[in-house]
């Protein structure tokens, strides 16, 4: 029953069988026949490779001695993971490969592109090999096609979900970097709000001011909205739930500049102000805030005056 | 008093902690009682009641509640889920809790 | 393709471990922290809501997938007595305490897709889906 419930297909590439012959030790020898022509041949096919990326003017953000090496490299986990039948060493390759490659530049159809050729390339070797029987040679094919298509596909898919994963963090930090949490003293937080704010923009900003609380150990938070022109009932009740999430860490959140638009939405989210502490601008939350944390607040001209 | 909250906290588990704690906290005559939830690694509706519960019965017996450690992440699950951990003292951690409860005891005495 | 788990329900111990599940698989999923409490907290009432008023059930959790994402599915199912009045569970506001009735409507806010299937006599299924941004 469980498997009726999501059982989705990733990426719409179909697993194809592996056995389209009766006999699984068939398969199996042919494999082994096959691994030992790639490694006896090592060395040709893989310069014959490596010359075919270049042709195809694939990898240019690399040096030749790099492609040599990593083709070396792929290679070698190529006939392994046909060797193995397994593939766990060829997933954390990609990886490890694509982290090395994604700064350089590389692009995914670069990647298909090389890992295609290789296939292309043993594939070739292998009708060269067994030309004169037809019909083991179409034994050989039916052992070696399923194999080759996973391969590929590994590759492929591990290099561009590592690319969608350099991709979100870069986003993430971009959002960061747009919405600074200040720390203006110790224990007093302020977050200052400009401009619209969608409610993923909404959420982010309440992650990023409850970790702020934390790492910096704050006790009084001021919220300034001044620069908020209008907010609707969603982003609203994101500002109440942050008020409410920031208490759960100890902290006291001080809300300044709010407009009377805004503060007619929250009374329409049914929230209910009094309970909130607002002040007028920010420049007094600041004193309220410092205030509630003990600091005497002591007005200019008698500091100067006592100077 | 200060207790720690292990992980995975069952329902029954809460139910224990909730008994165990009052119970304590009149033998040992405490003023004041820290409950440390940096481990838990949710907040949902039970694990939120039974505290509020506990907190209320330590107050019937005279002592005072602060719940520390809170995670961000479960505090913010906890708001979108709509549960507030309405009239009980939270703070950061146990040292802001145990400042708390100086300033209180220090303001009552 | 990824094999969805099922988590059956028959005592408080139970929850725990759905909700584990559930984390466990988010972070895989590659869902962040808050996200992944988020299903979590989500989990755990459903499963609540299995043992405080069915008794049994399970809970199955999964992949989901559509055109261009990809995201959590959790199906919490029960043959308990279903739920008389849908639409008084699945009242909402949004500064509701939240501490009492079947918290379906918390469920509702932090996931995406929700959906309740009940028929009174014969047991409730509840799906709900969580999309990767």
């Amino acid at each position: 029953m469980a498997k009726e419930i999501g059982r989705m297909e990733r990426s719409g590439v179909r697993q194809q069988p592996t056995l389209t012959m009766s006999s699984i030790e068939g398969t199996a020898s042919l494999l082994r026949e096959l691994v030992s022509h790639l490694r006896q041949n090592r060395t040709q096919l893989r310069e014959e490779w490596a010359r075919r990326i270049t042709e195809a003017q694939l990898l240019t953000a690399m040096s030749k001695e790099e492609i040599f090496a990593e083709a070396t490299a792929v290679y070698d986990q190529y006939v392994e993971a046909l060797e193995t039948g397994t593939f766990e060493a060829l997933q954390a390759y990609a990886r490890s490969l694509s982290e090395r490659i994604i700064p350089r530049g590389v692009e995914t159809h670069e990647v298909v592109g090389i890992v295609l050729l290789l296939r292309d390339v043993l594939a070739r070797s292998l009708f060269a090999k067994y030309q004169a029987d037809f019909r083991k040679l179409d034994r050989i094919l039916d052992a070696y096609e399923p194999a080759a298509n996973r391969i590929a596909n590994t590759v492929a898919v591990g290099f561009v979900q590592e690319r969608e994963r350099v991709i979100r963090q870069q986003q993430e930090a971009i959002r960061e970097l747009s919405t600074p949490v200040l720390q203006v003293r110790e224990r007093l937080l302020i977050l200052p709000i400009i401009g619209v704010i969608d409610p993923q923009r909404a959420r982010q900003l309440t992650e990023q001011l409850l970790r702020a609380i934390r790492t910096n150990r704050a006790k009084v938070v001021v919220i300034d909205i001044t620069g908020v022109a209008a907010m609707d009932a969603t982003v609203a009740n994101h500002l109440v739930q942050t008020v409410e999430a920031s208490r759960l860490l100890g902290a006291t959140v001080i809300v300044t500049g709010l407009s009377p638009e805004i503060a007619q939405t929250l009374v329409t989210i049914g929230v209910d102000l009094g309970k909130m502490n607002t002040v007028g601008d920010l420049q007094g939350g600041i004193e309220q805030a410092e205030r509630l944390l003990g600091y005497k607040v002591v007005p200019l001209s008698a500091a100067a005056a006592s100077a | 008093m200060i207790a720690t909250v292990q992980a995975a906290l069952t329902d029954d588990d809460l139910v224990h902690l909730r008994r165990a704690m009052v119970e304590r906290v009149v033998v040992s005559r405490s003023l004041g009682v820290i409950i440390d939830v940096t481990a838990m690694d949710i907040m949902d509706s039970f694990a939120s009641r039974t505290l509020r519960e506990v907190a209320q019965m330590i107050r019937l017996r005279g002592a005072e509640t602060v719940i520390v450690g809170i995670q961000p992440e479960v505090a913010f699950a906890m708001v979108q889920l709509g549960i507030t951990l309405e009239g009980v003292v939270t703070a950061l951690d146990l040292e802001e809790g145990l400042e708390y409860l100086n300033q209180k005891f220090k303001s009552n005495g | 393709m990824s094999d969805v788990i099922c988590v059956p329900i028959n005592s408080d111990k139970d929850i725990v471990t759905a909700r584990q599940e559930g984390r466990s698989l988010a972070l895989e999923l590659g869902f962040s922290e808050t996200d992944s409490a988020l299903i979590a907290t989500a989990i755990s009432e459903l499963a609540r809501n299995i043992v405080t008023y069915a008794k049994r059930g399970e809970v199955h959790i999964g992949t989901a997938t559509d055109a261009h994402r990809e995201g959590i599915l959790v199906v919490a199912k029960d043959k308990g007595s279903g739920i008389a009045n849908v639409r008084l569970a699945l009242q909402d506001g949004f500064s509701t305490s939240g501490s009492l009735g079947l918290g379906l409507p918390g469920v509702k806010r932090l996931m995406d897709d929700f959906e309740l299937v009940t028929d009174v006599g014969r047991g409730t299924t509840v799906t709900i889906r969580k999309w990767k941004e």
